[in-house]
């Protein structure tokens, strides 16, 4: 077996005598006899670090769908883009794997730093202020969104757009089942979000939104114009929360410029290995308006008793440890190592990569729409513009063509589903600046094979 | 006797100069970056974004070299006290050392390079690795059944409520307080708010555990449930759990076990045994999977048996002879499910780590895990008694509570203060000032994985600042001095707030 316990026979005999004991039994004197486990742990013994690896490599054999054997073309909130070997490199350096919450600052500048790189980086992108040091994924920044939302309007009638990503609007009403709010989404009609019309009678009615979710670009990959969103938030007083994809961020106007309190995303794409969904990293930023509901940490700068720059957590009296059943939000550890991560694959794409990230999944996503839709029975299954994801609807179920597309070396797209109007037969594609157009017309042309 | 491992006074931290933001160190029209030979036509944006939706200017980001990003995010990290350096016993955070096989683990790309939204037939490695990890968890607290999607403790603590809720709710009875004891971290009072209960705290004893008179008084049919952590936060292992279990169900309540201290009972006694109902883990603690800075974290919750249609989905599971698509394993969602928690499925490479950590251990090595910490953790009680207060004088667990309580009142010098000048002794400071029941608590847990040697130069080093506070005062209060900062000003960061390099005043402000 393996063992990480530094402790000899001669040492483990030597500290219980020191303590007057006899055996190491004798420690959990305080645990009842009735309640001690009896026979051991139900686990098979330990082994060997070679063997452990082995038996995990056997594991990892065992999924087809990795991105060193299919090419991958699914997206839906999780991308395969670009991680340079210096990202890799500097993001698994120990200091940063090995460390905790910076609760000691003197002693953790370097994590405190890197992640007030990462807030401006964040805010710059969202058009907002203020951002926070992460949060779990982009699922639970849109639970915080929508819990800051509520607090602020002091309204618990939530409207969510279809378009925000259907696993994070159903995290959200997960949550609404603690915090009461009342979530309510809006269909998606040809792409775009179908608000209710604000002239026709009794709209609102006596339950006004105090939040109003959207998404940008939406699920299905179009953009659609926020502006009867914010629309609706002007007229009722509701805070708008724009969920952005960070990566299109580089071509869009900002959530912030389009007029959103809260922006929010998910920030995978910046260094983050798909890792079947996880870790990731969950990105959120506000107004100064908010700066007190902000859930989660903030990094601070301040000085030292030198006069020196250095970084701190602030704001701590929103949090967990400090204002217990009164804290804006409970989460405590987050997603640092990401958040990290991101500041540093931030810096490598720098302003021209990041323009040049976001035109490149562009023109890849245009090619390769235009071809599948050349492909007879493929067909658009909205019209609104795209950036860097799209949906088309197919003449086989979408679950039977990626197993054929498996089956040729493609991780074809994801199946919309059946909560979207024929989503059965339709399927959503994500084309990043990994792919090349060798590599698209393999696919296209699998397509063509795979429908007919 | 041999030389401390886990003292880090000889790291070379080089100078003490500030370290320049990369937005300082940007020159425009530098760059990194390079990605694949697409082979598309050379399109303008203007081509691909309709005007109303383009962004007028790019966004404004660092412009550097690979050299100076990489110097500058090095230099950073020498700034960084890390497990890998020295010894880090921050009470309630099990910073054990964290196996770099566990890393080898997660960065395989048949796992890291894997798609979360792939067909179940195409991702079965990970959907048996999913499968073996919740057994091995189970198998671990006597629980028969968990969910992985919980990204950390507090993230698992909200799905345990909202478990919680459910369950009253299908029984026709929705109730509307949870029960916490006053040593309980901050993240149980808040999850309980955020899962719609209101909180009732419930006071210690003169022996560091739950009042038993206190729970009664408390307890009644509007009780959903109690919150324990147990060992409790002072280390203490809560002996009258078996009628405190009795005393809730009795009133139709559950039991929530926070697993932030399972580290120190792996092995000896399980959560479902001692009659918890629902338990959250900490894999970042007890499993060792690195903490990174603040995070990834992955907070599994197992629970019993008939909270098992309740789970979250869709969950892992194993399909017996293969089900209709031939499939060994598949996604299933529990019949009475309370949803999705997590936008996929969990923090898997933290997942896969902590499988990886298991079996490198087995139920053996999880045994000498939990009895090494506890030894640890006493051998410091005892050779600091007479040096330090203790704060419960009893044997404890995995960690020991220590108050400085004298010492701010003979000589000025508070917990915290003891905990920045152990730094200067190489090694990080205790959790300081929790659990709050506690005055200047110092709470310690030294782990297993730190030595005998290591241990005794801790005890040593916070012995010379008991001397200290004695001798000169301001030596304890002064310090760090040798640090890459010195203390910082904490009340000038809140009040003049700047929390992006964009809000900083001008210089000469």
């Amino acid at each position: 077996m393996t063992t990480y316990i530094p402790h000899t026979g001669e040492d483990v005999a030597d500290m219980l005598s020191f303590l007057g004991l006899a055996s190491v039994d004798d420690l959990f004197e305080a645990v009842p006899d009735a309640l001690r486990l009896a026979g051991g742990l139900g686990l098979p013994p330990g082994r060997g670090e070679p063997d452990v690896l082995a038996e995990l490599e056997e594991l990892a054999a065992a999924n087809r769908a990795r991105t060193d054997r299919m090419v991958c073309f699914a997206g839906a909130g999780a991308y395969d883009h670009e991680i340079p070997a210096v990202t890799r490199a500097l993001a698994g350096r120990s200091e940063f794997v090995t460390s905790y919450t910076p609760y000691q600052p003197e002693v953790a500048q370097g994590v405190l730093q890197a992640v007030f790189e990462f807030q401006t980086m964040v805010a710059r992108l969202a058009g907002l202020p203020i951002a926070n040091a992460s949060l779990y994924d982009g699922a639970s920044a849109v639970v915080e969104a929508v819990n800051l939302g509520v607090a602020a309007s002091g309204r618990p009638v939530v409207w969510l757009s279809q378009g925000v990503h259907p696993h994070w609007r159903a995290t959200a009403a997960t949550a609404a089942a603690g915090t009461g709010h009342d979530l309510r989404t809006f269909p998606l009609a040809d792409g775009v979000t179908a608000w209710p019309d604000p002239s026709a009678p009794g709209v609102p009615g006596d339950d006004p939104p105090g939040v109003v979710v959207v998404a940008y670009p939406n699920y299905l990959g179009c953009l659609e114009d926020l502006a009867p969103a914010r629309a609706w938030c002007d007229r009722t007083g509701a805070v708008l929360v724009v969920v952005a994809d960070p990566v299109a961020a580089g071509l869009l106007r900002s959530g912030g410029d389009w007029g959103a309190d809260v922006v929010v995303g998910e920030g995978q794409a910046f260094g983050t290995p798909l890792g079947f969904g996880g870790p990731y990293l969950g990105l959120f930023a506000t107004t100064q308006d908010h700066l007190r509901r902000l859930p989660g940490r903030l990094v601070g700068e301040t000085v030292d008793t030198e006069g020196r720059r250095a970084y701190v957590t602030t704001l701590r009296t929103r949090e967990q440890d400090i204002r217990r059943e009164k804290a804006t939000s409970n989460v405590c550890t987050n997603q640092t190592l990401m958040a990290v991560t991101a500041a540093i694959q931030l810096g490598w794409l720098g302003t021209s990569g990041l323009v040049e990230l976001g035109r490149r999944c562009a023109v890849a996503t245009r090619v390769t729409r235009d071809a599948l839709l050349a492909i007879d029975g493929v067909e658009p299954y909205a019209s609104a513009p795209v950036v860097r994801e799209f949906a088309v609807r197919t003449p086989v179920p979408a679950a039977v063509l990626l197993e054929r597309l498996a089956g040729e070396g493609f991780l074809g797209g994801v199946a919309l589903g059946e909560e979207f109007p024929g989503g059965e037969h339709a399927l959503l594609v994500a084309v990043t600046e990994r792919r090349t157009r060798a590599e698209v017309d393999a696919f296209v042309a699998a397509v063509a094979r795979a429908v007919t | 006797m041999s030389a401390p491992g886990g003292r880090a006074t000889s790291a070379p931290l080089l100078g003490r100069d500030e370290e320049p933001t990369i937005f300082e160190l940007s020159k425009a029209g530098r760059r990194a970056w390079s990605f694949r030979t697409g082979g598309f036509p050379e399109t303008d944006v203007e081509d691909l974004v309709p005007a109303l939706h383009r962004r007028p200017d790019p966004v404004d980001l660092p412009e550097v070299s690979e050299r100076d990003l990489v110097a500058h995010v090095t230099r950073l990290s020498s700034r960084q006290f890390s497990v890998d350096l020295g010894a880090y016993p921050l009470g309630s955070c099990t910073m054990k050392y964290n196996p770099k096989m566990c890393d080898a683990v997660a960065a395989l790309p048949g796992l890291a390079g894997v798609h979360p939204a792939a067909p179940a037939s195409t991702v079965q490695g990970w959907l048996a690795l999913l499968v073996e990890l919740e057994e091995a968890l189970c198998a671990i607290t006597g629980m028969a059944g968990a969910t992985l999607q919980p990204a950390a403790g507090a993230a698992g603590e909200l799905t345990g409520l909202l478990l919680m809720r459910a369950w009253h709710e299908a029984q026709g009875r929705p109730r509307h307080t949870v029960i916490i004891p006053d040593s309980a971290h901050g993240t149980n009072p808040a999850s309980v708010t955020l899962g719609g209960y209101q909180v009732v705290t419930v006071a210690s004893d003169e022996r560091g555990c739950v009042d038993m008179a206190a729970l009664h008084r408390v307890l009644d049919d509007d009780v959903a449930g109690i919150m324990l952590t147990n060992p409790n936060t002072l280390g203490l292992f809560e002996e009258d759990i078996a009628e405190i279990a009795a005393a809730v169900h009795g009133v139709g309540g559950l039991l929530y076990y926070d697993g932030a201290n399972l580290n120190a009972i792996l092995g000896v006694v399980r959560p479902g045994d001692m009659g918890f109902d629902i338990v959250h883990m900490n894999l970042h603690k007890t499993f060792a999977t690195p903490h990174g800075g603040g995070g990834p974290g992955a907070g599994p919750v197992a629970v019993a048996e008939r909270l098992l249609p309740f789970l979250p989905g869709p969950r892992p599971v194993r399909v017996a002879g293969g089900d209709g698509d031939g499939l060994a394993y598949d996604w299933q969602v529990p019949s009475r499910s309370i949803g999705r928690v997590h936008g996929w499925h969990g923090n898997a490479l933290v997942l896969a780590r902590a499988l990886a950590y298991i079996r490198a251990n087995g139920a053996d090595g999880l045994r000498r895990v939990a009895e090494t910490a506890v030894l640890n953790a006493n051998w410091l009680r005892h050779r600091l008694s007479g040096v330090l207060d203790v704060a419960y004088d009893r044997p404890c667990m995995h960690e020991v509570v220590f108050s400085a309580q004298r010492l701010r009142r003979a000589y000025g010098v508070k917990a915290s203060d003891v905990g920045k000048r152990l730094l200067e002794y190489g090694f990080h400071a205790p959790t300081v000032a929790f659990p709050l029941v506690v005055d200047e608590a110092l709470m310690v847990e030294p782990t297993e994985t730190e030595s005998p040697e290591t241990l005794e130069a801790l005890a040593a080093a916070l012995e010379a600042i008991v001397s200290e506070a004695a001798d000169d005062a301001s030596v304890v209060t002064g310090a760090p001095t040798s640090t890459p900062v010195g203390r910082v000003d904490e009340a000038r960061a809140a009040r003049r707030l700047v929390a992006t390099f964009d809000a900083r005043p001008p210089a000469g402000d």
